[in-house]
């Protein structure tokens, strides 16, 4: 009786320190949202809740920015990508795991050995190659360099590794194409990988910065992270903090809405990833 | 005999089919592999060997770099990240995930929050931290008057800067470490609790006794992942100290890290040739870290 008693002191105690913990991590986000409806004399005098909720930063940004343009170019960008990586890294892994040839360790070594070059040294030779072939500001140059990415092909040779031989040779037997028996047979066994994948290369990619602002030039081709960004460093007169605010809203709520919504899956992708990785 | 001949030409043939067909696969991933991954990695070396809009082979950018003294700035700031983020950042993941797994409700509540940072976007998140950070406006300033602490530089204050980045990166990776933690702990044996308990150990014991040293493997996992994404730290700093017509980096070099180096060099003076350079030892950093990794993973975690 008192064992049980202590126990759920403690519990207590740890719910009152994981909820100092949920207010201090949540607060930006509440922040950001009370903010993006201040007017801007809001920032210089300050107050916690805006004095009258001002919606004139979103009307800015439908009616001034290409906001809704970064947002599209970065679904494009998004969801091109993933279902490419897809595709390649699982059959790409497929075949590592599955297929006995000549030189399939070699193959697997090199592609191993460039996960260790970082990003940073490849910008440069790609910008210098996109300025070569005229991708600059174009949709395939913000996209070339993550069509197929080593991680990928990694993760999936792992659980492909996993799939039972006897219901890839039953396939065979029955006259199945290779192509036919990778899509039917392998890649349903390893749904859990395909979809942490597609999560972690779409969330990769719709907040990546470095590369897309590099590449591209022009306002209308941004994508959201970069537009926001170049739009709030950009400013001549001074920080425009309820549209910067405003900005940051539209592209975090409904990421947050989407994960919730998720959440499971999203949470377990990663740890899968981090887990086999 | 002759069919026995026929039957090994078939399997011959079989296997040769069945390698044709691998390589058929593989053809295009690897033309992009040594296209866009090997190719401009030999590139960047040989362009770092090189001088700007000049061709022949020359050490100057090294000696350059060597004697820079920005250069030097930005490679310590690296490591200050290192150092002050990655250990942070997993400290605080392991109490909320030990804390997590010792309640039974609202669990998922909690995961949810701690995780959100992860996955929104760094740019947005930046740029709401750097609102919160302004010396004169921000509600950090306003929260800390409250308990009667006088208000901070934060980001424009050079003693400060790198700390508040370094929170901000904070804030953000820990949900993940946390999440890797929760795997790592579920993963353990209940019946190694239940035996100590038998034994009468106390919850502090058991944690250092089987916990901390089961979850070796994550965090080895861990720092060394962590390790490698504050080496490359750039996001966050180009949107919490650039703008205004000054480049990222500021105030006077405080927060200016490698890549932010190298970003400033081939992409505001175009000097592709330095910043390769720069490239090229921040890829040697990452190459050492990435070695030290393999070895203590080969010294295998058996218990």
């Amino acid at each position: 009786m008192t064992k049980k008693k202590h126990r759920s002191w403690g519990a207590g105690i740890i719910h009152v320190l994981l909820l100092i913990g949920v207010v201090i991590v949540a607060f930006p986000f509440v922040w950001m949202i009370l903010s993006s409806f201040k007017s801007l004399s809001d920032f210089y005098n300050f107050s916690f809740l805006p004095k009258t909720f001002d919606f004139s930063a979103y009307s800015y940004i439908f009616q001034e920015t290409h906001y809704l343009r970064w947002y599209l170019n970065s679904i494009i960008v998004a969801v091109i990508v993933t279902v490419s990586c897809i595709i390649f890294n699982s059959l790409i892994g497929y075949v590592l795991a599955k297929h006995k040839f000549p030189g399939a360790s070699v193959i697997f070594i090199l592609i191993l050995c460039t996960l260790m070059i970082p990003t940073e040294m490849l910008v440069i030779p790609w910008y210098m190659m996109s300025v070569d072939f005229s991708w600059v500001d174009s949709y395939w140059g913000i996209m070339f360099p993550g069509m197929i990415e080593a991680f990928g092909v990694f993760l999936m040779r792992q659980f492909m590794l996993g799939v039972p031989n006897d219901i890839l040779d039953a396939a065979r037997i029955d006259g199945m194409s290779e192509f036919k028996i990778w899509w039917r047979v392998a890649m349903p066994q390893v749904k859990s990988a395909v979809s942490a994948l597609g999560i972690i290369t779409f969330l990769g990619n719709w907040n990546a910065y470095l590369w897309p602002v590099i590449i591209t030039a022009t306002d209308p081709m941004r994508t959201l992270p970069v537009g926001i960004s170049l739009y709030s460093t950009g400013d001549a007169g001074g920080i425009q903090w309820n549209t910067i605010m405003a900005m940051s809203t539209l592209a975090v709520v409904p990421m947050i809405i989407v994960f919730l919504i998720l959440q499971k899956r999203i949470v377990e992708g990663i740890a899968l990833t981090g887990v086999k990785g | 005999m002759s069919e026995v001949t026929s039957k090994a030409q078939r399997t011959i043939k079989l296997k040769t089919r069945r390698a044709l067909i691998a390589y058929g696969f593989l053809v295009i991933p690897l033309l992009f592999f040594l296209c866009i991954r090997i190719y401009p990695t030999l590139y960047a070396f040989s362009l770092s060997f090189r001088a700007h809009n000049a061709s022949g082979f020359t050490l100057d950018n090294y000696s350059t770099l060597f004697h820079d003294h920005v250069f030097w700035r930005s490679v310590l700031n690296t490591l200050l990240y290192v150092i002050i983020t990655v250990p942070l950042q997993m400290a605080f993941g392991l109490l909320i995930a030990l804390g997590i797994e010792k309640i039974h409700h609202f669990r998922w509540f909690y995961r949810v929050i701690y995780f959100l940072p992860y996955i929104t976007s760094i740019v947005a998140v930046s740029w709401v931290w750097r609102l919160m950070f302004d010396e004169n406006t921000g509600v950090l300033n306003h929260v800390l008057a409250w308990f009667h602490i006088a208000p901070q530089g934060w980001l424009a204050d050079p003693s400060e800067a790198l700390l508040s980045v370094s929170i901000v990166m904070i804030w953000q990776a820990m949900g993940f470490s946390m999440l890797i933690f929760m795997a790592g702990i579920q993963a353990i044996p209940r019946q190694l609790y239940e035996a100590a308990q038998i034994d009468g150990s106390s919850s502090w014991k058991m944690f250092w006794r089987i916990t901390f040293p089961l979850l070796n493997p994550t965090l080895v996992f861990l720092a060394v992942t962590g390790v490698i994404s504050a080496l490359q730290t750039f996001t966050q700093i180009q949107n919490l100290t650039a703008g205004g017509g000054q480049t990222a980096g500021g105030p006077l070099n405080s927060t200016s890290s490698m890549v932010v180096y190298m970003f400033n060099n081939a992409f505001t003076n175009f000097n592709m040739e330095y910043a390769s350079a720069v490239t090229v030892t921040l890829f040697i950093l990452i190459l050492i870290v990435t070695l030290i990794q393999l070895k203590i993973i080969n010294r295998s975690f058996d218990y």
